[in-house]
């Protein structure tokens, strides 16, 4: 069974990536946005398991997007690998999220509730701050970005979506594998309890302060990784990617999908691009109205996201 | 010393609008513990309710005075239409959920509001200034400053004098003080906690309305008047202590005033220094500087 599925899931990659090569352009386009955004959810897949909600994910999924680009011309260094390679961008952006998590983490790690929510989205919104007044990093307009190699190798002209796609589906892939095992893990595992009661988790002679922390670097680089991914894709940034609205957005896709799978969040990334894209184009001002009713609607009736759908099924078969 | 001195009065009367959406906020908060995502949205439909009435009011040609009265009338029927609505046609369904779900059903009906702003007043700005030069200047510390402005700050103060005295005076302030000292007791002891939700989410909608429709003289009415507004009134009442009335008084004097030196001295951290302040506040005592001690649930 186990290979099987780990057979079946190979082949699922296989056949994405052979498949996208005859995808429209903007279908590979849409695919690299939702999975890279896919992983941001998954990392408050992992916050959610512990009970915890997180407003400010903007800030590194934002991190992922400019880390690379900006290291080098902070340090004003000339245009290396770090600057322009498809599979090093993301990567720096998921490391330097991940220890700027570290550092925020040892305060947040303290917080419950609202008030890891509101703390959360307090950074987020110094980012932003941050980001807007500075002159180097382009202000409030941002700037360009653009790669030329992907893994070391240069990349010939015309084939930039394709390797962007191809990265994006392997690095997910590897995530997702990632954090399969993670929560299969005797600490993954103490996440739900967590989330049930705190303190039965200490009694058992775990420290949930280190599992939360722990948790939230997580869900940093895989946000950071996500941005990078999705910088690379719309090849601009700005401050607006670790605005509040952005980190709400997250929020409503990880409610969509659910905390059932890891899988979820990339499924309901997918719908949420997809209906996004489409709404957009016809109904550009009703837009989030339909987002608010349709976030209402799945609280109420599916408290466990979508992917109760398919559990449900499966149970009732 | 003149700088000193208008940094001040910028300050204050910034606090002063601040402190009138951020109390409805924490009104709200206190006594229903939800965390009002939609305060913001609620804020600037009242906006936008003062800038029409004002605007269709001057092209009346009708008394430039009776404006005034108009601002508060709108703040009112905003209250009045948007709070019931809300509370009944939705929240009532959702007490008893967690605290965090009720954050984001209020971000759900935040969400549809700003589509339902924009779709009766469109993209464009909108403006009502003429009630703020209707009043004159006055000369404080050497620099000229509108009565507006002044008058501003005192409405301010008599909301949360008012506030304040209706809670501990009246009847019907000590039962929404029992209800936030213990729903469950209170609803036993025959108080009808429903109606006091009701009662408190139609005034805290009026308060933010009041807070919009009182800037709308200040500034031009846009779309994204809601959202900017909404994590500047989290930080105030974060501040200050999630569901205190001084805390949200002294969250707002510390934003007001923070955000006008920045301006003054440092217009490049303008920005994040309220966050920044905020984040120190919260590292220093997680829940706020006027907070309760909280017993640890088992």
């Amino acid at each position: 069974m186990k290979l099987n599925r780990a057979l079946a899931l190979a082949a699922l990659i296989a056949v994405v990536l052979v498949g996208g090569r005859w995808l429209p352009g903007w279908a590979q386009s849409l695919m690299i946005l939702a999975l890279g955004k896919g992983l941001v959810v998954l990392g408050l897949l992992l916050l959610m398991r512990c009970g915890l909600v997180s407003f400010g994910q903007g800030l590194y999924y934002a991190l992922g997007a400019y880390a690379a680009v900006s290291m080098t011309r902070i340090a004003g260094l000339p245009e290396t690998l770090l600057s322009s390679d498809a599979v090093v961008m993301p990567l720096a952006g998921g490391l330097v999220a991940g220890v700027i998590a570290f550092v925020l983490g040892v305060l947040l790690a303290a917080y419950r509730g609202i008030f890891f929510a509101m703390l959360s989205l307090a950074f987020s919104m110094i980012l932003y701050g941050l980001l807007i007044k500075s002159s180097l990093l382009g202000s409030s307009d941002g700037f360009n970005i653009a790669f030329t190699s992907a893994a070391g190798f240069p990349l010939p002209a015309g084939s930039h979506l394709y390797a962007l796609f191809v990265v994006t589906v392997v690095l997910v892939a590897l995530a997702l594998y990632g954090t399969h095992r993670f929560l299969r893990s005797h600490t993954g595992r103490l996440g739900p309890a967590i989330r049930d009661n705190e303190l039965r988790v200490e009694y058992m002679g775990a420290s949930v302060r280190r599992l939360v922390h722990l948790n939230y670097v997580l869900a940093a680089v895989l946000s950071g990784i996500g941005g990078g991914l999705v910088a690379l894709s719309i090849r601009h940034i700005d401050p607006d990617l670790a605005y509040w609205t952005t980190s709400g957005e997250f929020v409503f896709v990880a409610i969509l999908s659910g905390t059932g799978n890891v899988i979820a969040p990339f499924l309901g990334s997918l719908v949420f691009e997809w209906i996004k894209s489409i709404a957009y184009q016809y109904t550009p001002y009703t837009w989030q109205l339909v987002l608010g009713t349709a976030m209402l609607l799945v609280i109420m009736f599916l408290p466990s996201g979508l992917w109760s759908l398919f559990t449900r099924r499966r149970k009732g078969a | 010393m003149a700088g000193l001195v208008s940094v001040l009065i910028d300050g204050i009367v910034y606090s002063s609008y601040l402190f009138i959406i951020a109390v409805g906020l924490t009104l709200i908060y206190g006594v229903m513990k939800i965390l009002n995502m939609a305060h913001g949205s609620l804020y600037a439909l009242g906006a936008y309710v003062a800038a029409t009435l004002v605007g269709a009011w001057f092209n009346g040609g009708l008394n430039p005075y009776g404006s005034f009265a108009l601002l508060a009338l709108s703040a009112i029927a905003v209250g009045l239409v948007a709070g019931p609505l809300i509370e009944r046609g939705l929240l009532r369904f959702m007490y008893g959920k967690d605290e965090i779900v009720l954050v984001l059903v209020t971000y759900s009906v935040f969400l549809i509001l700003e589509d339902v702003i924009t779709l009766i007043w469109g993209v464009e700005s909108y403006s009502a200034y003429q009630p703020y030069g209707l009043l004159g200047n006055i000369d404080l510390g050497g620099l000229p400053y509108t009565v507006y402005d002044v008058l501003l700050v005192i409405v301010a103060i008599l909301v949360g004098v008012a506030l304040t005295l209706v809670l501990t005076r009246t009847r019907h302030g000590k039962l929404l003080l029992a209800v936030i000292h213990d729903r469950e007791v209170s609803a036993a002891m025959g108080i009808n906690v429903g109606r006091v939700y009701f009662v408190t989410f139609t005034l805290g909608t009026m308060l933010a309305a009041l807070g919009g429709a009182l800037i709308a003289p200040k500034v031009s009415v846009v779309p994204a008047m809601g959202v900017e507004v909404i994590v500047l009134a989290f930080a105030v009442v974060v501040i200050g202590g999630l569901g205190s009335l001084p805390g949200a008084a002294l969250g707002a004097v510390i934003v007001g005033l923070v955000r006008s030196a920045a301006v003054h001295y440092w217009p490049e951290v303008e920005l994040f220094s309220i966050y920044l302040v905020m984040a120190l506040v919260l590292i220093a005592r997680p829940r706020g500087l006027f907070s309760t001690a909280e017993a640890r649930k088992i």
